[in-house]
């Protein structure tokens, strides 16, 4: 920046015509990307805003405590067992539940593949999934939530006890969504190591496999774990997939295939019949304002695991 | 100085992109309301009709929009239907965003003070008839054993004659209207979420899953049902359109399409077509919705039933 501005002075006969033409690209570039940025900001701010005020209203307004809100096992929004209750710890739960058994499932599968695709075979293991992986990211969340209930479902209520729906058929549907976070993260980290590792490590004398698993992978770890950081994320926020198989059931459930809910699953089956500025329509809000702090959380140990390991 | 001028920048685009958002909504207000208020004689009607809602009116709302735009005296008449539900319906018309609020219940039984201000269009009716997996081996069910399986008083098949078999309650969420229906009219009270009780948001999943789930239950709307699940009478009454026209089938609810105040003309030439003989004995009945005009009983905003 400092040399593009200083640069009218060295050049000699001031204003010439190209300088002047050049000065105008400049600018117009410059105004184009502001103009972008800031309206990236004014949409980040106003939502963040809006959700805030709604959400928030729930307990400024509407005098529900916080503590009830967040530990209370009772959802009952409309009141038909009396007092309205709005304890959404069983979605917290839920939410929670589905996304890290999710990631379970999904991380040894990813890095696998990445380990696969960026050190046993480099050249046509790349070319073979790379496609793949980026088709499996591609796929619509109605898709694979549709395929749950079609497939997932049946195959769970034929081999477990239960019904087939709950929280095992939910993070296993989310497990195959955020296999390609995953595994994008982790093969990019793999890629970029210094081949100097790698190479003096097989000059030690050190198998493949050795070099792989004491040299590579607690190199590149943190790098891998902000994959499923990112991955958990996606899992965490993920609403249509997850409410088609999940059951929804406002309660914790006893098993993993007992019929359960998430904070995003409950608020897109409530949303369209409450009405705005009522106590159940703020209540979704004030989850929504909790899934955004609980982005803005896993944003923060991404940012934190970066910073602690650069190669 | 330098870090001064882009924050200055970035304020100013922010002031000016929202005026311009402003700016654009008012505009677009104008426009639709000259565009009726200029033209009231039927004959060179003009303007946009939104309707917004429940999504289980919104295939005939969809429907007749379609036919009622392509009939010549009203083609300069655009007619918008979105879903979103009926609680959205009801808090857009009241709000002003939408011309007609689509809801399945009475507005009274969602909104507070805003109710006394819409004008409730009844255009059709809708049944709905309690729904078994076809093992369940059950026929017939009473309003009581059907509170006693909704409340988890009965959690087995055999208790009600059926099979050897765990009941699974398969429920819409706690605010959808086709449950308040079911609720009021079938049950007689409301209902808590029983735990490992399955909870979806459509009806087209609920039958999905009753007609896969071994032991299941649920509850649909008249259109919706075949072969792939069991319809269980009521009190030994079956869920006919005779039935419900005649009274005899309790479970059955309005369809409502409400206006804030009167409707401004096009509005009203829709919702007058809606109401017309040929579309309420065609496509209503073609979607499986009853005409209004055939019911041989009324029922007001707390359920009270007149012939």
């Amino acid at each position: 920046m400092k040399v593009i501005d200083e640069g009218p002075v060295q050049v000699q006969p001031a204003r010439s015509a190209r300088w002047k033409k050049h000065h105008a690209e400049d600018l117009a570039g410059r105004s184009y990307t502001f103009i972008c940025v800031a309206l990236l900001i004014v949409i980040i701010i106003s939502i963040i805003y809006f959700v805030a005020s709604k959400g928030l209203a729930t307990f400024f307004r509407d005098g529900v405590s916080l503590g009830d809100f967040l530990f209370g096992t009772t959802w009952d929004p409309e009141g038909n067992q009396g007092e309205p209750q709005y304890g959404v710890l069983p979605f917290i739960f839920g939410s929670f539940a589905t996304s890290l058994l999710a990631a379970l499932i999904a991380s040894p599968l990813s890095i696998c593949a990445s380990l696969f695709m960026t050190e046993i075979v480099p050249g046509w293991g790349k070319k073979l999934l790379q496609p793949v992986i980026e088709l499996l990211a591609g796929i619509p969340s109605v898709v694979y939530g549709f395929i749950g209930l079609t497939v997932v479902v049946p195959f769970m209520r034929n081999v477990f006890p239960g019904q087939g729906i709950g929280i095992a058929a939910g993070a296993l549907v989310l497990s195959v969504m955020i296999l390609p976070t995953i595994t994008s993260v982790a093969s990019d980290a793999l890629s970029s190591l210094p081949r100097g590792l790698k190479e003096s490590s097989f000059a030690l004398g050190a198998t493949r496999w050795q070099t792989i698993s004491r040299v590579i992978l607690p190199t590149v770890l943190p790098s891998i774990l902000t994959g499923v950081v990112l991955g958990m994320a996606r899992a965490f926020g993920e609403a249509l997939a997850v409410q088609m198989v999940i059951g929804n059931a406002p309660h914790i459930p006893r098993s993993l295939f007992e019929s359960a809910s998430t904070l995003t699953s409950v608020i897109t089956l409530d949303m369209g019949n409450t009405v705005s500025g009522s106590v159940h329509s703020n209540a979704l809000w004030s989850m929504a304002l909790a899934l955004m702090f609980m982005t803005f959380i896993f944003v923060l140990i991404v940012r934190l695991l970066e910073r602690r390991h650069r190669i | 100085m330098k870090l001064k001028k882009p924050l200055l920048m970035i304020c100013t685009l922010a002031l000016v992109v929202m005026l311009a958002a402003c700016g654009s909504k008012n505009t677009q207000e104008d426009s639709s309301a000259s565009g009726t208020a200029n033209n009231d004689k039927s004959s060179e009607l003009s303007g946009s009709v939104l309707a917004v809602g429940s999504t289980a009116l919104q295939p005939l709302v969809e429907q007749t929009a379609q036919k009622f735009m392509a009939e010549s005296q009203y083609s300069k008449i655009q007619v918008q239907v979105q879903g979103g539900g009926s609680g959205t319906g009801l808090t857009q018309v009241s709000g002003g965003q939408a011309d007609i609020g689509n809801s399945d219940v009475f507005a009274e039984e969602k909104l507070k003070d805003e109710a006394k201000e819409l004008v409730d269009h009844q255009v059709a009716v809708v049944a709905m008839a309690a729904v078994t997996n076809p093992d369940a081996g059950v026929d017939n069910l009473t309003k009581q054993q059907l509170v006693d399986i909704f409340t988890g008083k009965v959690t087995n098949w055999k208790e009600v004659g059926g099979k050897d078999e765990a009941i699974v309650i398969v429920n819409r969420p706690s605010s959808s209207g086709t449950r308040k229906t079911f609720e009021k009219y079938a049950l007689g009270a409301s209902t808590e979420d029983l735990k490992g009780s399955i909870q979806e948001e459509s009806s087209g999943t609920v039958k999905k899953i009753v007609s896969e789930s071994p032991g299941s239950i649920g509850y649909l709307a008249l259109s919706y049902l075949d072969d792939k699940v069991k319809v269980v009478k009521y009190d030994g009454v079956e869920a006919t359109v005779e039935n419900v026209t005649s009274g005899k089938y309790p479970v059955w609810a309005y369809e409502h399409m409400y206006t804030k105040g009167e409707p401004k003309p096009a509005v009203k030439a829709f919702l007058d077509y809606i109401a017309s003989d040929a579309v309420q004995n065609g496509d209503v009945v073609e979607l499986g919705y009853i005409p209004v005009s055939k019911m041989e009983v009324k029922r007001d905003v707390d359920g009270n039933v007149s012939k």
